[in-house]
Order: C-alpha cells, then structure tokens, then sequence
C-alpha cells in the first residue's frame, strides 16, 4: 500500500517528473467546484435563483425539449415535463433533497454508528458480542425488500426514507470505529487517562474518539456519495421521496415513459446524480489519503 | 477449526434470528393479516377457523413463534396474492429466472473486473491504468437505474440491436447482465488494483522476477494467488446481492425474477411472499459470509486462531 504520502517516496518516482505537480497533495477543485454549484449551492439557494415554481407547472408548455434543439426556449433551459414544470428548476429543487436527505442520514448514522462503536471496542466482552450481533444482523437485512416493506407499512415520507438509509450505514461507521478504538484503547496515553481516574465516557470522549476522528470524516465523506444513489434508487422504486417532490430519482423513473420522444426528462436527472455521486468519491478518496491513508485498504 | 466453524455458525443463526423479528414484527406494523385474508365482515367462526390455520391466535409473541416453526421448516403460509399457491412456490418460480440473470452478472463482473485490476496494478502510472481508474470511479458513481433506461434508449429505441424487456432469446439478457456487472466490476478492479500493488511489491515476487521468471507468469500466478484471499469477502457480497435479484435492473428490465417479485409483492401487501423473500435472501447472505469466514480460517491459519489479522 504505497501512496505517494511522504517526500521520499515522491523523489523515488522523480523518473516521472512531469506528474510529480499533481502528484503533490493538492485540492481537488474541479469536483469541489461541481460539489458546489450542482449539490451546495442550488440547495441553499434554491427559492432565489429559480423563477418556477418546482411542483406546478404550465400547463401550455408541456414537454418542450432544451433550449438548443426545435422548439426550446430560454424560459425553460432544459426544457419541461408533461405537467409543464421546468426540468432545470426541479433539478435545483432535487439537489435540496439529495442534501437533506444525505446529510440527516449521515449524521444520524455516525452518531449511532460512532457510539455503539466506541462502547463495544473500549469495553470488550458481552457487549462487544450483542452490538457485533446487531451489526452482523443489519449488514445481513436485504435493504431494497427493507426498504420497501417499511414505505408499504408506514408511506413514504422524508422521515422513513431517512430513517431506512441510517439503519443502512450505522453498521458501517460501527465497525470502523469499533476497530479503531480496539487499537487505541491499548495505547499508553489511555491506560495514564485511567490511572488518573478519568471516568469511561470521559476517557471516550477526551482521549479516544479524537483519534477516530479522522478516519470518521474520511468514513462520512465517502458515505455521502453512497447515500445519494441510494436515496436516488429508493425513491425511483416508489421507495423513497413521495411524489410529487422532485428527488433526482423520481425524476428519472417519471421521464422514463416519454424516454422516445422526450428523452431530457430521464437524461439530466441522471447526470446530476453521476457528477454530484463521482465528485464525491473523488473528494472523499482524495481526504482519504490526505487525512488517514491506512483507510483505504478497508473501503 | 472444528471450534472455529461451530462458532461461527452459531453466530450465523443469531443473526438470522435477528432478522426473522425484524421481518416479523415490520410486516404486523400494517395491521391484522385476517382482514387481508379473509372477506369482510366474516362470521366469528369462520375468522376462528383461518387463523388456526394460518397460526394467528394468541398475542404476537405467541404468533412469532408459530411463525418462526413454519418458517424453519419453509413454510410461510399463503400467498395474499395468490391465496392457491403458498408463498414459497411463488418464490421458488421465480428464483430461476432471478438466478439466470445473477450468473450472467457475476460472469462479467469477474471476467471484467478481475483482469483490469490485475492490468491496472502490473502497469501502474500508464495510460492504462489511468483508464481503469476511470472505469472504476464511473462504476462507483452511476445510477444503476440511469444506466439502465439510457442503455436501453441508445443500443434498444435508437439502434435496435437488442430486446428491450422481458425475457425472449439470448439478447433480452444482454443489458441487464451489463447494468448489473458495472458496480461488481469497479468495485472488484479497486479491489485487486490495490491488493495487487501490495504483493507486486513484496520480496518473493522480487525473488521470482530475479530468478529469471517471465514477467506476465510472475503477475498472473505467484502474485495473482496472495492478492486473491483479500477482495474475496467483498466479491461474496456482490455475488448474493447479484444472485437474490437486483430489484431496480429487474424492474427497469422488466425481468420476472425475485427482485421484481420482491417490488410487486410489496405494493401488493402480500406480506407471507415478503417475508418469504426476506428470509431466504437473508439465509443467502448469511451462508455466504459463514462460507467467506471458514474459507479465510482454512487460507490463514491466525484468523481461526483468533489473532487480529489486518484485512
């Protein structure tokens, strides 16, 4: 596992001089850059940069393609769907979902996830056993058929769609901080926290969980990419975000039935979700070996 | 080893256990099964006599073990659906066609993805290996389902070289087998990229190079074997997710598979093929990981040992 972290190793690859600028940890801007003005941006700024209204739409434009084919116009950059909304502006809307959706699905997983985590590494034993059981028996759960038991028995809402994504990845920020904490729990700085008295949840907090930190941010950060595609799959199998709210992957399944003659519906939607989700995964391997390259075996 | 396997399948059936509450108790957040099953306003006697049948008397926990019995021996009651057939046949006709799809998808994740990471890690910094580090970020990153509806506008509605749904001669599998492979693919090439640079830097693989040995048998037999054991875990839960049906390729693709089943039988309420699914896909997974563990055990003999092993 040889990344070309430290100066030495950099040098030993001087025969390839003309990558080394590249080579050299430098901020991957052009995926920030799209992070930001496909996913940040449009979710924070939504109601201020669009003119239309994402849910209704008027019905004496349906289905106008883009702008730059017959029959586009300027109103509607992307052209519109068969209620008349406008493509671009549902798309502005979607990215608002994807956020939301990902970062409470995130949060609540690591936070679950980080706990359970660090009690079972720091503690050991039995309960160890009974949080390793329920993270065997989670990563084991078909999440599709989960997923769409829990929207047939409770109806789709924000709230479930959250709820069913957490109890998805809790496991994965469990193991990985369950995993850490074995291996600090024995270090000398630990054993002296508790030789002094320090106290369980103050030795976890204080002394354990900023060392896991990093490996947590890395873990997040690759998460979220994750997330959006699932929360994009889900809602495209009906799973998800009730209609009529515009997630990407509603979007997609509901332009699927004009796919011949209306192909703009399906196609953007898509795009977003495959450059926000690819740019994600650049960052987040680009933090990872910044921040904690002996991650990127276990990914 | 005997100790090491027992262990494990212990912990296999806890875990399945785990599940089977899940499964249960979600399916009864919906309600009662009797006013599914039965017509509305049914005599007293008649409702006492369906839910002998199907095991609904008592309270709930009384009802999960009942379930819990019929499940162990493959019987999860009727189908709402289809009330003359029991769930598990309802399953059982699909699961074929689930499997069909699955194999294909495996083959060309394994065919593929293998060899480009191999490729990858013996020419790392070419050209190559900068393609297959694309390849795999695209897999990573692209809506299956997106994927899905444009393959089939492009090489379907536009060129009309292949059928677009369901399942009729050997063109109809095409697409869907490629939509599926594609995440397998750059998962497994990450993979074996990665784990292959670590043994094509390793000393033995030095040695076998200086002994003379040709470049290409060095790469594909003493450093392929090693770097194999690592990916194998991940390669497991690719192969289950593929062979239970991949409901999204199933639905886009409209192949009748288990995962179609899964979607249809869901919207449906028919909560005994649900449950059915539920079980069986979870058992898969759950031999599968038990096989992955006591395969590693065999490969290395620490981890039956119960030593920390890095993977």
């Amino acid at each position: 596992m040889t990344t070309a972290l430290s100066l030495p190793q950099v040098r030993r690859g001087g025969r390839r001089g003309p990558r080394m600028l590249w080579q050299r940890r430098r901020l991957p801007w052009l995926p920030l850059a799209i992070i930001a003005f496909v996913l940040v941006l449009p979710a924070l700024l939504a109601p201020l940069i669009t003119v239309h209204d994402p849910l209704r739409g008027v019905l004496g434009d349906r289905l106008l393609p883009p702008v730059w084919q017959d029959g586009g116009t300027w109103t509607y950059p992307l052209g519109t769907d068969k209620q008349g909304r406008d493509v671009l502006t549902r798309l502005v809307y979607g990215a608002r979902i994807s956020l939301l959706v990902s970062t409470a699905a995130i949060v609540v997983g690591a936070l679950v996830g980080t706990t359970l985590g660090l009690v079972a590494g720091y503690f050991g034993g039995f309960v160890d056993k009974v949080i390793g059981w329920l993270v065997d028996t989670f990563q084991s759960l078909p999440m599709v058929l989960f997923a769409l038991v829990v929207v047939a028995a409770i109806g789709p809402s924000f709230v479930t769609i959250i709820a069913i994504i957490s109890a998805t990845i809790w496991a994965v920020f469990a193991r990985l901080v369950r995993g850490e904490t074995l291996s600090v729990r024995e270090s000398a700085y630990v054993a002296r926290a508790r030789v002094a008295g320090a106290s369980a949840p103050r030795i976890l907090l204080r002394h354990v969980l900023p060392n896991v930190a990093n490996s947590l941010v890395v873990m997040a950060t690759l998460q979220v990419g994750v997330v959006i595609l699932e929360e994009a799959s889900l809602s495209f199998i009906g799973a998800g975000i009730p209609r009529p709210q515009p997630s990407w992957g509603i979007m997609v399944a509901d332009g699927r039935e004009q796919l011949l003659s209306s192909w703009w519906l399906s196609f953007f939607p898509g795009v977003a979700i495959l450059v926000v989700v690819l740019s994600l995964n650049l960052v987040g391997d680009w933090l990872r070996d910044y921040l904690d390259p002996k991650l990127r075996q276990q990914v | 080893m005997g100790r090491y396997v027992l262990l494990n399948v212990i912990r296999g059936i806890l875990t399945l256990l785990a599940i089977s509450v899940i499964v249960f108790f979600l399916a009864r957040l919906t309600g009662d099964p009797i006013d599914v099953l039965g017509p509305e306003n049914m005599a007293p006697i008649d409702e006492q006599a369906l839910r002998d049948k199907w095991g609904l008397n008592g309270s709930l926990v009384e009802q999960y073990f009942a379930f819990l019995g019929n499940a162990v021996r493959g019987d999860f009651g009727p189908s709402f659906k289809y009330p003359d057939e029991s769930a598990t046949s309802v399953i059982a006709d699909r699961i074929p066609r689930s499997l069909q799809l699955g194999l294909a998808g495996v083959l060309l994740t394994v065919l593929i993805g293998i060899p480009l990471g191999v490729l990858a890690a013996a020419r790392r910094g070419s050209w190559y290996d900068r393609v297959a580090k694309g390849i795999a970020l695209f897999g990573q990153s692209v809506p299956e389902f997106w994927l899905a509806i444009m393959l089939v506008w492009v090489f379907a509605v536009q060129l009309g070289v292949v059928r677009t749904s369901g399942r009729a001669g050997w063109s109809s599998i095409v697409l869907p087998s490629i939509v599926m492979a594609v995440f397998g693919i750059a998962a497994l090439l990450r993979l074996f990229r990665s784990s292959m640079l670590d043994t094509l830097g390793s000393e033995y693989v030095k040695l076998a190079r200086l002994k003379g040995l040709p470049r290409s048998r060095v790469v594909w037999k003493h450093a392929l074997k090693p770097a194999a054991s690592g990916p194998l875990t991940f390669f497991a839960t690719i192969a289950v997710r593929l062979l239970t049906g991949a409901t999204v390729v199933e639905i886009v693709f409209a192949w009748p598979g288990a995962g179609l089943l899964a979607y249809e039988a869901a919207n449906a309420r028919d909560f005994p093929v649900v449950q059915a699914l539920a079980m069986i896909t979870s058992t898969a997974i759950v031999v599968m990981n038990l096989l992955v563990d006591i395969l590693y055990a065999y490969l290395d003999p620490r981890v039956r040992l119960g030593q920390k092993v890095m993977a």
